[in-house]
């Protein structure tokens, strides 16, 4: 048992070694450092800062996802070789230095332990893109709704649907005005930019979808709703759209295992039929989704979730 | 004169190894005792001592036209690897098999031999066929465990490139193939392992992963480059892969997605597809949780849906996992059941309680969404059906409940749609399989090959592997030309 650890080590090392040896040989061919990480696929992080106090914004190597993903999509992340493999939207990208960015919000044991690493750290691997990209068109008047970490995820949404020519109404909430993230990004990416907090801390004193309703009131013509953050709010501004018929994208977030279509643990039901969100979404039309059924299905694993914290020996480091 | 007497001698002594072998019983093989075993995740068979493998290879008579090669879709030269054994040499016997098979140690293990080369056997027409698959595991052990592994000679480079999308058996057999004939093979792997249902799917109590990182590692001895967390269709396309400067691809993707069966209730929470179970498990380890991150439903009153091998590993992983009651639900009878013989057994020894003639139609949920219950019918066997199996049909007014805190679907699987859906010209057929030639493998589009399970559906290890050698020729005809 010992040797074979042993062995890794000494194999490890030797890998590890070649790539720096490679890279460093013919720097400019991507490929071939690709290749040469084989099983061993780490991914640099370049980046690291938190945007609140339990949401942290992350840059990673990670050249060929950068060159190919599109707003909408995600990534799966394992931190290391016992960790879970999790999904995490791609907040932005940069292809020239061939990164990628992912905003998490502490939950459990893997954000804890994907938190406490730095720049310069590894993960031991980033599978992406994946999911369907958003559908981005000149819609008209649209407006991005991002509630708590979710602001991260329609941020990429958002800066598309400019980019495509629409007006671009943005409505962010956080619980306080600590909790907020992203309020100077989202402000340059849309044409109106509407703040709320549970607490009235900051900006509107209220819900995102309080904000959402008075827009609708005051006679606003909306051609397209998109809706990010936790469940009982995305089902909260469904509930405020339906009765006006407004076309209301909602980026779903189950738990996902190989998010290649394989297991079906990302099921959700979508206008009574069953949908893997990995492969089908990861959005929807918010007005066919089962929230209730999302939100039973998170709720799976809690107890084991609490047991992994508990045993989770990755301090928050300062910040 | 001189001449006769050898002759003589050389039939007597014929007559008495005859003699000799025909006092040799099959020899069983050894296993862990099944009440400590359902503790455990570690493998049930233990495998032959030396002794017991030169007894049982000394069976084999060694027919002069053997059938049971015809048995083996790979063309594995069974007697011959099989006298190696018979003279002591094991790592001979090794490179035998590994000149036609290069997974021998995972064949072995998982191979039907009950329905291809030991049902062919002579020997099995009167009495017991000849142990092919537990010498196979012997050899293939032996080799492993001395440490001695040759890597067998490697062509000139053509500089040909070829990708195989799926690290599954057909991919890495074909890599290997391809690899020894001088092409430069690359594997893209959507997960972050190799060995495709070897690693995700079949338990470690059946196929111990560490045999099957022996087997990638020794393709990687070879030459063969595998890159993991790389999904072909959203990454890069196939036909992106072409720009790359590859010659030819492989697609051998499997058939992973799994199936459902539509009833009611069927998303609650401790529902899972047979893939998410073992894949928790397997891939990703949860059954040592929480020393591994990944979680599992640890349920007392386990149910799985189905009757197939991959039922009998997701109801012995249940056991494994802690539970009270662990029930095969499947409608026909143990007749019809497509599992293997083997599997079903163990199952049985192990405490498995088969629901035969049984089929869900419902699961109720608790408050909280959690299935606590599982509504079913009793079935009886009708006319044969399109496989020419009998039909289950439902009895009238049979209806039950059974108290159930984890189900496991385990009612088949279907073509994972990513490849076809990026592939413009890429044809498949109504179940979404993607439809090749010949036998050798080739779709409809040019240099573009495909074979296993992404080709006919969830069928076997070794016939994955038999498509992957085949599309190996096929490949290298195709770069020649
Ligand atoms: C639980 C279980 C038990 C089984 N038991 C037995 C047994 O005892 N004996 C037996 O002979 N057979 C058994 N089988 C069947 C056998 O495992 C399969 O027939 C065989 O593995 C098929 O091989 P394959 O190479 O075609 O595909 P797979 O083994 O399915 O491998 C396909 C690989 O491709 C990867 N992939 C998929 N899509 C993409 C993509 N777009 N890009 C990149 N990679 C991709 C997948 O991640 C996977 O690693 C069992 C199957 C299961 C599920
Ligand atoms: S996460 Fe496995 S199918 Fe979606």
């Amino acid at each position: 048992m010992r040797n074979a650890a042993v062995f890794f080590h000494f194999t490890f090392f030797i890998l590890k070694f070649n790539i720096y040896i490679n890279k460093f040989l013919c720097a400019l061919c991507e490929l071939c450092s690709e290749r040469l990480r084989g099983d061993f696929a780490l991914n640099k992080i370049t980046e690291k800062f938190y945007l609140s106090e339990n949401v942290v914004r992350m840059v990673l190597e990670a050249p060929e996802i950068a060159k190919k993903r599109k707003a909408g999509q995600f990534v799966v992340i394992m931190t290391d070789e016992k960790g879970e493999r999790i999904p995490l939207t791609i907040a932005d990208s940069d292809v020239e230095k061939g990164t990628i960015t992912i905003i998490f919000q502490i939950v459990g044991k893997t954000t804890t332990c994907l938190a406490a690493l730095n720049a310069g750290d590894n993960i031991s691997g980033v599978q992406g893109p994946l999911g369907n990209p958003t559908e981005i068109d000149n819609f008209g008047t649209v407006v991005c709704v991002g509630g708590g970490v979710g602001v991260g995820v329609v941020y990429p949404i958002a800066v598309s649907l400019r980019k495509a020519g629409n007006r671009v109404v943005s409505i962010i909430g956080a619980r306080n005005r600590d909790l907020l993230i992203l309020k100077d990004e989202m402000k340059n990416t849309s044409d109106e930019l509407i703040v709320t907090t549970d607490d009235g801390s900051y900006g509107f004193h209220g819900f995102v979808s309080g904000a959402l309703q008075d827009m609708i009131d005051s006679d606003e013509k909306i051609d397209r709703i998109f809706a990010i953050g936790p469940v009982p709010m995305m089902q909260a501004i469904c509930d405020v759209t339906r009765p006006y018929k407004i076309k209301t994208i909602v980026s779903l977030n189950p738990i996902m295992v190989d998010a290649t279509g394989m297991c079906g643990a990302c099921r959700v039901s979508v206008k009574g039929e069953t949908k893997f969100a990995c492969v089908d979404g990861p959005e929807f039309d918010g007005h066919e989704v089962d929230f209730n059924l999302l939100a039973s299905r998170l709720r799976m694993y809690l107890n084991e979730e609490r047991e992994s914290m508990e045993r989770c020996r990755c301090g928050r480091d300062e910040r | 004169m001189r001449k006769e007497n050898r002759w003589k001698d050389a039939g007597a002594e014929e007559m008495k190894d005859k003699k000799e072998r025909e006092t040799i019983h099959r020899q069983g093989m050894p296993e862990q005792d099944p009440k400590l075993r359902t503790r455990n995740f570690d493998e049930v068979p233990l495998g032959y001592t030396e002794e017991m493998a030169v007894a049982e290879a000394k069976r084999c008579i060694q027919c002069k036209k053997p059938l049971c090669i015809g048995g083996c879709p790979v063309d594995v030269d069974i007697p011959g690897f099989i006298k190696l054994i018979a003279e002591g040499n094991f790592s001979g016997a090794a490179r035998r098999l590994k000149e036609t098979n290069c997974l021998p140690a995972v064949c072995g293990r998982v191979c039907p031999q009950e329905d291809q080369c030991e049902k062919i056997c002579i020997l099995g027409r009167k009495g017991e066929p000849v142990a092919v698959g537990r010498l196979e595991r012997f050899a293939a052990d032996y080799e492993r465990e001395s440490g001695n592994i040759t890597v067998p000679e490697i062509a000139r480079s053509t500089g040909k490139k070829v990708a195989v999308v799926g690290a599954g058996p057909a991919g890495l057999t074909i890599a290997g193939d391809l690899v020894k004939l001088g092409h430069e093979v690359t594997i893209f792997e959507a997960l972050h392992k190799a060995g495709g249902v070897l690693v995700y799917g079949i338990p470690e109590f059946r196929l111990p992963k560490k045999i099957v990182e022996a087997e990638v590692d020794y393709l990687k001895k070879l030459g063969v480059k595998i890159i993991t967390n790389t999904v072909i269709g959203r990454l890069k396309t196939v036909d992106e892969l072409f720009e790359e400067g590859f010659g030819a691809v492989f697609l051998g993707v499997g058939a992973g997605a799994p199936v459902f069966m539509h009833i009611p209730g069927e998303n609650l929470s401790g529902i899972y597809s047979a893939n998410e179970y073992l894949t928790r498990s397997n891939l990703m380890k949860a059954y040592r949780f929480p020393e591994y991150d990944t979680p599992i439903v640890r349920g007392k009153n386990v149910a799985v849906i189905g009757g197939g091998n991959v039922a009998m590993d997701s109801v012995r992983t249940a056991l494994r996992l802690g539970a009270e009651n662990a029930y095969i639900i499947y409608r026909r009878t143990e007749v019809e059941m497509p599992a293997r013989i083997e599997e079903v057994h163990h199952a049985g020894q192990e405490g498995v309680q088969f629901k035969l003639l049984t089929n869900p139609v419902e699961y109720i949920g608790d408050k909280d969404g959690w299935v606590k219950e599982m509504k079913c019918l009793r079935m009886e066997l009708g006319e044969p059906d399109e496989s020419g199996r009998r039909r289950p049909v439902p009895i009238k007014d049979s209806e039950f409940v059974m108290d159930v805190d984890t189900v496991v679907v385990a009612v088949g699987t279907m073509a994972n749609p990513i490849i076809p859906a990026t592939t413009p010209g890429l044809e498949t057929n109504r179940w979404g399989h993607v439809t090749v030639k010949d036998e050798n493998c080739e779709t409809s589009r040019r240099g573009v090959y495909a074979g296993g399970d992404i080709v006919t559906g969830s069928a076997t290890v070794i016939l994955a592997m038999g498509a992957g050698r085949k599309a190996a020729r096929a490949i290298d005809e195709y770069l020649k030309s």
